[in-house]
């Protein structure tokens, strides 16, 4: 029998039941929210085009762009217990390339509370399970934003240079971080341990290595440690499709510990994205942890264009002047041996289907196979 | 086993010196050098798959994936920005984006520049950094023209040498940023294809030192 389900709703269920499995909450929302929550957290958004519109009342209104803003908002400080939630969202987004707005589908969670290492790791096995639901073959990079801070305390930049370095990392753009030095006279030792980190990529254990020798103050070590010892457990857990990347770097106003994002082979950009953003956190006066993730689904309709072979198993032909209650039946009966049919008078064009049945006055004959 | 990499590069004069780094760094494929018209050229054993594209296409196929690696110029990311890696600077295809004007040019402070220019968004960001009001005209060709014709105050666009500029009595008025030929990287690829995209890095990192 063919599947009903398409791929990308049977992952939603997979990824539904995973959290599930985890005591996360399905968390269901309203499709508006008050324009004013986006105006003040503009730079946190992906895109900060936002679609607005007055509701009867006066007040400005926006359709989501992110789920996350929201959730915080929600949010009611609880001082024992850690919240737990995911979602499973349409959000609405300008596309880069048509400049039009696009509505995506986004599933994720955040956990929010007085988070420790487990939790922290938590949420990192949720992503790579996600992951690994999606494919076989994927990798979780990880990277912490503290080692990045440590490095700025020590440089002491401008912010407009900040925002240059950060991109230039972002990019593992190792000559422009040496042009960039040179003009602003930093110290050769200084850029080659940027460049190391920035190009030091791979599985946790040599990346962490190379790490223990750049600790040059309390935020780098202490992040360092942190790193250290979240990696420990996701590899005794057998997670092995993990690595380290510093290019990943955030706004440091809203994230202030891990980051992390989820590649799948086959889809060429980032499918997952998450990270700690206590930071943010503190802006919206909720002064507690908190770290999330959001699966973009939409990437994975594109990545999943396996057609289907055929739009029924049979096509089932019968004479114009058959009588109906026999055509009714020889449909049912073939519904209940597991098949999809079409009951035709003519072959239909364009239609694609395993075989081709006659129904004649002695029953059922196969005329071809394979359309 | 080995992966093939997929690499755009950009047709044209600079694209061809380019080759010649990838074959001088072990990534030959001769049948590229036949007078042909076709567009991809494959080696297996090297593990490697070229193709031409136009030269500011490259970032598009390399973003979305169809190449893993490409070489593009700055010029071209500056413009676009695209989501990828940049991993090595070629030191070709040397040039500067550049503003340029008529030698008799002054600014008149008091209403917008006109600046004329195929890249707007390297010009919006360049004067809004001055905090000065410009007036953008997109053009695709012969930018020289309109300061002559009086279609705009000022142009942005790229300088090699100056010799159009001062064949047509304009000269170089301010340099925005050096610009040369860079090689990017498809973030994704270079999760999954890291060992060899990293290994070709290295090899053509040194063939340009040698050069």
């Amino acid at each position: 029998m063919k599947e009903i389900l398409k791929k990308e709703d049977m992952y939603i269920l997979k990824l539904r039941h995973l959290y599930e499995s985890f005591g996360y909450i399905h968390y269901k929302m309203n499709k508006f929210e008050e324009y004013d929550l986006y105006a003040k957290n503009k730079d946190f958004l992906a895109s900060s085009n936002i679609i607005t519109f007055t509701d009867t009342n006066g007040k400005l209104l926006a359709l989501k762009p992110d789920v996350t803003l929201s959730i915080i908002k929600n949010y009611k400080p609880s001082p024992s217990a850690i919240q737990k939630v995911y979602y499973n969202e349409n959000i609405y987004r300008t596309s880069k390339s048509t400049k039009t707005y696009k509505e995506i589908l986004q599933m994720g969670l955040e956990c929010i509370g007085d988070l420790n290492v487990y939790n922290i790791s938590e949420v990192l096995i949720l992503a790579a399970k996600s992951l690994s639901i999606l494919s076989d073959n994927y990798i979780l990079d990880i990277s912490h934003i503290g080692i990045i801070r440590g490095f700025l305390q020590m440089l002491e930049l401008s912010s407009k240079d900040e925002k240059k370095l950060l991109s230039l990392i972002q990019e593992k753009n190792c000559h422009g971080i040496k042009a960039m030095s040179k003009e602003l006279d930093i110290s050769k030792e200084m850029t080659d341990n940027i460049i190391k980190l920035v190009s030091a990529y791979g599985h946790t254990d040599n990346v962490l290595n190379t790490l223990k020798s750049m600790c040059f103050n309390e935020t780098i070590a202490s992040a360092v440690d942190q790193l250290a010892c979240i990696c420990k457990l996701l590899k005794n857990q057998g997670f092995d499709k993990i690595h380290l990347d510093f290019s990943i770097t955030g706004d440091m106003s809203y994230y202030n510990g891990i980051l992390f994002r989820g590649y799948i082979d086959g889809i060429p950009s980032g499918i997952l994205s998450g990270g700690q953003y206590g930071e943010l956190m503190d802006k919206m006066n909720k002064h507690t942890g908190a770290i999330g993730f959001a699966i973009n689904m939409a990437l994975i309709e594109s990545f999943d264009d396996d057609k289907d072979d055929y739009d029924v198993d049979i096509l089932l032909l019968y004479d114009r002047d058959a009588e109906p209650e026999k055509v009714a039946t020889a449909v049912t009966n073939l519904i209940n041996d597991g098949f999809s049919v079409q009951a035709q008078i003519s072959v239909p064009e364009k239609l694609r289907y395993n075989k081709i049945l006659k129904l004649t006055g002695g029953g059922l004959t196969e005329i071809e196979s394979d359309n | 086993m080995n992966q093939i990499i997929n690499i755009a590069l950009p047709k044209g004069r600079l694209g061809e010196k380019v080759y010649n780094i990838f074959e001088m760094a072990g990534y030959p494929c001769p049948s590229i050098k036949e007078d042909s018209r076709k567009l991809i050229f494959e080696n297996s054993e090297a593990g490697i798959r070229y193709f031409w594209v136009k030269p500011s296409d490259v970032a598009i196929y390399v973003e979305r994936g169809a190449a893993d690696i490409g070489v593009a110029g700055k010029d071209i990311l500056l413009e676009y920005s695209p989501d990828i890696y940049e991993l090595l600077d070629m030191n070709m295809g040397k040039c500067r984006m550049a503003v340029a004007g008529k030698s008799t040019f002054r600014d008149n402070t008091q209403r917008p520049l006109k600046v004329a220019t195929k890249f707007s968004n390297i010009a919006q960001e360049y004067y809004s950094s001055l905090g000065r009001d410009i007036d953008i005209i997109k053009l695709q060709g012969s930018i020289e023209i309109a300061p002559i014709l009086g279609l705009s105050d000022v142009i942005v666009d790229i300088v090699e040498t100056g010799t159009t500029l001062r064949e047509n009595n304009l000269e170089v008025l301010e340099t925005i940023v050096p610009i040369s030929a860079r090689l990017i990287s498809n973030k994704v690829s270079f999760k999954f294809k890291n060992n060899e995209i990293e290994t070709i890095v290295n090899k053509i990192g040194k063939v340009i030192k040698e050069v």
